[in-house]
């Protein structure tokens, strides 16, 4: 696809091998907070609690989503496929297995055609090995307009959050429906848009998925390297935060004066220095809408492997998902109050 | 046809898929996210191993299925579980019998068909695979209806196969990661239905070493 050769430069041993190697890696790191199943090619969390179980998975290359989010107060596994392919029913099962503490699981399922096939199998296996399942699935971005002529939204940015607050939710005690329904209500009042100026380089590929000349950038991208609904001239911080808060709040359509929770997140390759600024410019903003910005998070946490831009989602809050975002996590990418 | 014609077709298909695994992709990556042909190939390998491992007795329909289940539990991916589901339809539909005829291939590529479109909710023209199975089994069953011999009407199902993938080239993707795109998908290839046309040439060239 790309016009100009772009040497791959990456810390590889043998691109076939870069999940599992990267996996036994993080497990390593963080033994205390997640154990690496390599048989049944699943993260777990090392503690294990009478509780009801969260799960996700999708393809990898999101890092840290979704194995760096298993731990306290988040996922209780994670089920990671190759780059940006989504993993295999037997994988979710054997993770549904492992987190069931008889209360039952939730599936936090992002709405890829993948993702949504293979989880859908994996929970009638479950089903019939007499495990209850609640799916729930995250169909957040805003890029995707038409739904009916496409897949559907995709689940992109909310997916975090929804994991970080159906997981304090599970961890307090809430049972199965109420979990479930938690995180469907974060997948309901939250939004998101995406912005890249470079693309990614699969490591099975070696080349960059699209060539994105200088001066141009993607908007309304999804998290896998896809191109995005259209090309624009490259805009300053200022105008691409106006882009995406106009974007996000005129689908969310939130409340006069609603308190929410801006997330700025990284697509892998845009530095934390420019992540700030993005995020000072959408908190103006959302302020001079009348917007209450109490709670946010910026940082990397749902990426493109290498690939530059971001993404803002936009979470409408009540006291409830506040008292859930602020409870414990330690998670290896997510850590307060614990 | 019988179990020799399945491991057959099964190793064709692996060659085929490594031989073409960097086009496939190619053409994943222009409207989807290049793994198609990655993940084809890493799965088919694992098919012709599981299959290796077969004893000659089991019957053609127990292979398809077997093939079916390490599809799915190998390719990931949308793929993973739609050519799952095709190959373990296509199995059942064998049943246990020793050999089949060209009608029983037709009744099984149907129920393979019927899988997919209830997995995948797609429909004729919405650029996928369907579009290239579609017209390959329309083909075959009128071929069979009007006498035509069994190698005969595979050629034919594979040429309808290969024109309804290169039809897919002018429509826009309504399922699956290119519909993200709208209609940037427009003026490419399908790779779904471009690997569904690879495995019904496949099929065709199993058949006529058989015979």
């Amino acid at each position: 696809m790309a016009t100009v050769a772009t040497p791959m430069k990456k810390l590889l041993n043998d691109p076939a091998e870069v999940v599992r190697e990267s996996l036994a890696g993080l497990a390593a790191a963080h033994g205390d907070l997640v154990r690496y199943d390599a048989e049944a090619q699943i993260l777990v969390r090392a503690a294990t609690a009478d509780k009801v179980g969260l799960v996700s998975g999708g393809g990898s290359g999101h890092e840290p989503m979704h194995g760096g989010f298993v731990g306290i107060g988040m996922l209780d596994a994670a089920c990671p496929g190759e780059v940006f392919t989504s993993p295999v029913p037997e994988q979710m099962l054997a993770a549904t297995k492992a987190v069931d503490a008889g209360k039952g699981v939730v599936h936090i399922v992002k709405n890829y055609t993948g993702d949504v096939m293979n989880f859908k199998l994996a929970a009638e296996d479950a089903l019939d090995e007499g495990i209850d399942v609640e799916s729930v699935l995250i169909d957040d971005d805003v890029a995707v307009q038409d739904s009916l002529y496409t897949a559907g939204r995709r689940g992109v940015g909310a997916t975090v959050l929804a994991e970080k607050i159906a997981g304090a939710a599970a961890e307090r005690g809430d049972d199965l429906a109420a979990v479930a329904g938690l995180a469907r209500r974060v997948n309901e009042k939250a939004r998101s848009y995406g912005v890249a100026l470079s693309s990614c380089i699969p490591p099975a590929a070696g080349a960059p998925i699209f060539d994105l000349p200088e001066g141009e950038m993607e908007v309304g991208i999804g998290i896998h390297g896809e191109p995005g609904r259209e090309r624009r001239p490259l805009g300053s911080a200022a105008e691409i935060a106006e882009l995406m808060i106009e974007a996000v709040v005129s689908d969310l359509e939130p409340a006069d004066g609603a308190a929410v929770l801006p997330f700025v997140n990284g697509m892998g390759g845009t530095p934390q220095l420019e992540l700030y600024l993005l995020y000072g410019e959408i908190d103006r903003r959302l302020r001079e809408r009348g917007l209450r910005p109490e709670r946010r998070l910026v940082g990397s946490y749902i990426t493109s492997l290498e690939m530059a831009g971001a993404s803002l989602t936009l979470l409408e809050l009540d006291d409830e998902l506040t008292t859930l975002w602020d409870a414990p996590v330690h998670t290896p990418a997510l850590r307060w109050g614990a | 046809m019988r179990t020799t014609t399945i491991h057959a077709w099964m190793t064709t298909i692996a060659e085929s898929v490594k031989a073409q695994r960097d086009y496939l992709t190619q053409l994943d990556a222009a409207i989807g996210d290049g793994d198609h042909g990655v993940n084809m190939d890493r799965g088919f390998d694992a098919v012709g191993k599981a299959l290796a491992a077969q004893d000659g007795a089991v019957p053609p329909g127990k292979l398809l299925t077997l093939a079916g289940k390490t599809l799915v539990s190998t390719v990931g991916g949308a793929s993973g579980p739609l050519w799952g589901t095709a190959f373990r339809r296509a199995g059942r539909t064998l049943g246990d019998a020793d050999e089949f005829d060209g009608h029983d291939l037709l009744a099984a590529l149907r129920a393979a068909l019927e899988g997919v479109v209830e997995l995948g909710a797609a429909q004729p023209g919405d650029k996928t695979m369907v579009d290239a199975l579609g017209p390959a089994i329309d083909s075959l069953a009128g071929s069979l209806d009007a006498g035509e011999p069994l190698d005969r009407a595979l050629a034919a199902a594979t040429a309808a196969a290969e024109e309804g993938a290169r039809a897919t080239v002018p429509l826009q993707a309504r399922k699956g990661r290119a519909s993200y795109l709208g209609e940037r998908s427009i003026g490419h290839q399908d790779p779904g239905a471009t690997s569904a046309a690879l495995i019904m040439a496949a099929l065709q060239r199993a058949v006529e070493r058989e015979s």
